[in-house]
């Protein structure tokens, strides 16, 4: 309790999880997930009555190109570490360097995933299968897009010399919703396209 | 004279600014709870009011009042509103106001989040009501069963009002979830370890936890179902591999733990209410914390007990029918909790306990009906009567609006510094308490003897006359209650008798500061050694803290999350209109996705992703 003397020489600066915004981002990560986890729950609640799955006549999902994708997608997340402990040795030539190849990954994950669908022999609205698969694809996509935007604006904040070894929390944060992202598409890609082949 | 010059320094430093603005500017937590408040019980007079429409048609026998559409329409927006747009928000309410006061902050952790789930709140509100003024309410039941809240069903735009305004209001309730639980886990006063935390605080924590696992079933369920009735997808249609009762997985796996996120911070107003007006310290506080704890876990195992009747495996029905068996035991915890502290206290029948009290009873017979429902058999041969409708009744009526209104008895005079008449809340309580009873005790009787729920009329000579008759006049002497409860709350503002910081020597942190609490909440903020930390005699820890704002900034305490221990000063963000311009440009998307206006969509989501921007962008207060 003698802290509570020191007042005075309480900090404001916040950091991981003294920060109430950490916290916060944890919450909404765990929302999220469970949103997720409900649409990967439909995914298999469908298949439960179907004796074949994705249903007769359409083929299984290609699996090379989702496969570089989730390269790209995951490998995004070595970077942004690198971001997160560049940030904390107060190294922001490397955190703005390391944030770049991080968000240049992730955009190419997204346009593969745009390419994919450009491609995809089937629409949303052919039966309850192709339904499914592009709502979770979809929803995943809006993810990663939302991530790309949080870290151009905070990139913008790292040129602008808001960050310091001692306050950098927005990177912080920004890397528990970008390892979040990259973590959900594990199970999408066992699900949509890695289950199909096992199962058949 | 040092210490005027702070007090002068914390009132311009917290005073909402500008001030002409205020009601779109501030970030007070007081203030956006009053709203909820408010905004909740005119919700909650308008779903009363439905209510009470439906009980006159159901009258007499062969009643012609209303036709079976404009019935449909009303069940389901009664349904609607007590659920969404008054339970859970008026609880939210009292979590606003109390919750921080409770834990000795100085606000929210994040202030401005709250003021945008108060707007969205009543943005979502006005869009789910705006379906009466074009005469196509939604009329799918307030769980909108597909295929009846299909395109083919219901051809109406009702449904669409009805999703799209509850995924609305979802970001309202998950936003003011997240702001609960990192609150309450941040910043809470020096001392207030976990085995302290009042019980009130408990059944926030549990409740805004299980928002955060279960709303998102609801807005997937809510987002597929538009999908299916304006864009084509087969989610929940059979006749292209879709599942009807996907659907019901999905708005359970939300719908049965929501009955606790309405049913536990209410809970939460009786564990603090019973105490105070028993005059001793909650008998197994420990036991209630936890019982709080395992029925949020357990409610996630329950939701097939919505089900029974819909052809699943027996082996999924023995499970769900012997968890939902088990939920009694933490229910039947606090209840003996609660009867034993008034037991071995010397209770004060003031209004706040008498409503207590009266829930009690009323939930012990909802609980036991529930149980009842817990057999498989007992469900499936009285499912979708009226019996369902009285237990229901019991369990969110009583269990739930009986503590509201103590909780509004009790923390009305800290809001607005006078206390009500007692005499009169008594009287309030017996005519609520009655007019409850008639209402829904016949109703049990009635629904055995078969009467579906959801009937717009029925032929005389099945015995179901008298019972209906006498349930109408039961709802009007429920409404005059809750007339009865303005006119006291009203007649309070003018004429109560001034409240003083603590009317009823109560135990927790709220109580030590004036009626109405200053913008600021309390001068130096206060440390805690014990649970009840106003009963205690401890002397203040070191000296004062955060008496004196440091550079003109607002501030308070961060706190470790076990123990409490002080860890940093947290500066709070200043007065902004951002969070209702953010709303606003949601309710737009909303209305965009509504008319089906892609560029309208695409505008109103390209200035919410500015508006962001602009709110995360550090303000002179908090350079990262």
């Amino acid at each position: 309790m003698s802290a509570v003397a020191a007042e005075g020489r309480l900090p404001t600066a916040t950091s991981g999880d003294r920060a109430p915004a950490w916290w916060g981002m944890l919450v909404l990560i765990a929302t999220e997930a469970t949103f997720f986890g409900a649409l990967i729950f439909s995914y298999f609640y469908l298949a439960l009555d179907k004796s074949q799955w994705p249903p007769a006549g359409i083929k299984p999902p290609e699996l090379a190109r989702p496969l570089i994708g989730t390269a790209l997608l995951w490998g995004s997340s070595l970077p942004m570490w690198w971001a997160e402990h560049s940030a904390r040795k107060g190294l922001m030539g490397r955190v703005a360097l390391s944030l770049a190849v991080s968000m240049g990954m992730s955009t190419m994950f997204f346009l593969i995933q745009m390419l994919e669908y450009a491609t995809k022999e089937f629409g949303p609205q052919v039966n309850a299968y192709t339904s499914i698969f592009y709502a979770i694809t979809a929803f995943h996509g809006m993810h990663v897009f939302v991530a790309l935007i949080m870290s151009a604006v905070v990139q913008v904040r790292v040129w602008l010399g808001h960050f310091t070894a001692e306050r950098h929390l927005a990177i912080q944060v920004l890397g528990l919703y970008w390892h979040f992202v990259g973590l959900v598409w594990v199970f999408i890609l066992g699900s949509l396209y890695i289950s199909p082949h096992l199962l058949q | 004279m040092a210490a005027l010059a702070d007090r002068e320094l914390l009132i311009k430093v917290w005073e909402t600014h500008p001030k002409a603005l205020s009601p779109f500017v501030t970030v007070d937590h007081k203030k956006i709870g009053a709203r909820y408040l408010v905004t909740a019980f005119l919700f909650f007079l308008a779903g009363g009011i439905e209510a009470l429409v439906m009980r006159t048609q159901l009258a007499l026998p062969e009643n012609r009042l209303l036709d079976p559409e404009t019935y449909n329409q009303l069940f389901s927006m009664h349904g609607t509103t007590m659920i969404f747009l008054f339970a859970t928000p008026i609880l939210s309410g009292f979590g606003n106001y109390v919750v921080p006061l409770m834990l000795g902050a100085r606000d929210m952790a994040f202030p401005r989040l709250n003021a945008f789930t108060y707007w969205v709140f009543l943005f979502s509100g006005l869009f789910i009501y705006a379906s009466f003024l074009i005469g196509s309410a939604p009329d799918g039941g307030w769980f909108a069963y597909t295929p009846l809240s299909g395109k083919a069903a219901s051809p109406g735009p009702g449904l669409d009002f009805w999703a799209l305004g509850l995924v609305l209001l979802g970001i309202s309730t998950t936003a003011g979830a997240l702001n609960f639980i990192v609150s309450i886990l941040k910043v809470r006063a020096p001392g207030m370890s976990v085995d302290r935390l009042p019980l009130f605080i408990w059944n926030v924590l549990v409740t805004a936890l299980a928002v955060i696992f279960a709303l998102p079933a609801l807005t997937l369920a809510c987002l597929l179902l538009e999908l299916d009735r304006n864009f084509g997808t087969h989610f929940f249609d059979p006749a292209a591999g879709g599942s009807a009762l996907l659907w019901q997985h999905l708005f359970w796996f939300f719908g049965h733990p929501d009955v606790y996120i309405i049913f536990l911070p209410a809970v939460g107003i009786v564990s603090s209410v019973v105490p105070v007006f028993s005059r001793r310290p909650m008998v197994g506080h420990t036991f209630v914390a936890l019982a709080t704890v395992t029925t949020g876990v357990l409610s996630f195992g329950v939701w097939l007990h919505h089900m029974f009747a819909t052809g699943l495996p027996p082996i999924a029905l023995s499970f769900f029918g012997v968890v939902t068996t088990l939920i009694a035991v933490p229910a039947g915890v606090q209840i003996i909790a609660w009867i034993t502290t008034m037991w071995s206290g010397r209770p004060v029948w003031r209004t706040p306990l008498m409503f207590a009290a009266g829930f009690i009873v009323l939930f012990l017979i909802g609980g036991l009906t529930g149980v009842m429902f817990a057999v498989v058999p007992f469900d499936q041969q009285i499912t979708d009567s009226y019996f369902v409708v009285a237990h229901f009744h019991y369990v969110l009526f009583g269990g739930a609006v009986f503590p509201i209104f103590a909780g509004l008895y009790y923390w009305l005079p800290k809001m607005t510094g006078r206390l009500m008449n007692d005499r009169f809340g008594q009287v309030n309580f017996w005519l609520m308490f009655t007019g409850f009873n008639l209402t829904f005790m016949p109703m049990h009787i009635v629904g055995m003897l078969g009467m579906p729920r959801r009937v717009y009329t029925y032929p005389t000579g099945l015995g179901w006359d008298g019972t209906n008759l006498a349930e109408t006049v039961g709802a009007f002497l429920l409404g005059v209650g809750i007339l009865a409860f303005i006119a006291n709350f009203l007649w309070s503002l003018k004429a109560g008798e001034p409240a003083g910081p603590n009317p009823w020597f109560a135990n927790t942190l709220e109580w030590a500061t004036s009626s109405p609490p200053e913008d600021y909440n309390f001068e130096v903020m206060p440390t805690v050694a014990g649970r009840d930390p106003l009963w205690d005699t401890h002397d203040e820890l070191g000296r004062p803290i955060l008496a004196r704002p440091r550079a003109l900034q607002r501030e308070t305490l961060g706190t470790e999350l076990l123990e409490a221990i002080p860890q940093n000063v947290l500066n709070m963000p200043q007065d902004t209109p951002l969070p209702f311009v953010l709303a606003f440009c949601l309710a737009v998307l909303f209305v965009g996705l509504l008319l089906q206006q892609i560029a309208l969509c695409l505008l109103a989501g390209l200035a919410s992703i500015v508006v962001v921007g602009a709110w995360l962008w550090p303000g002179k207060e908090a350079q990262a």
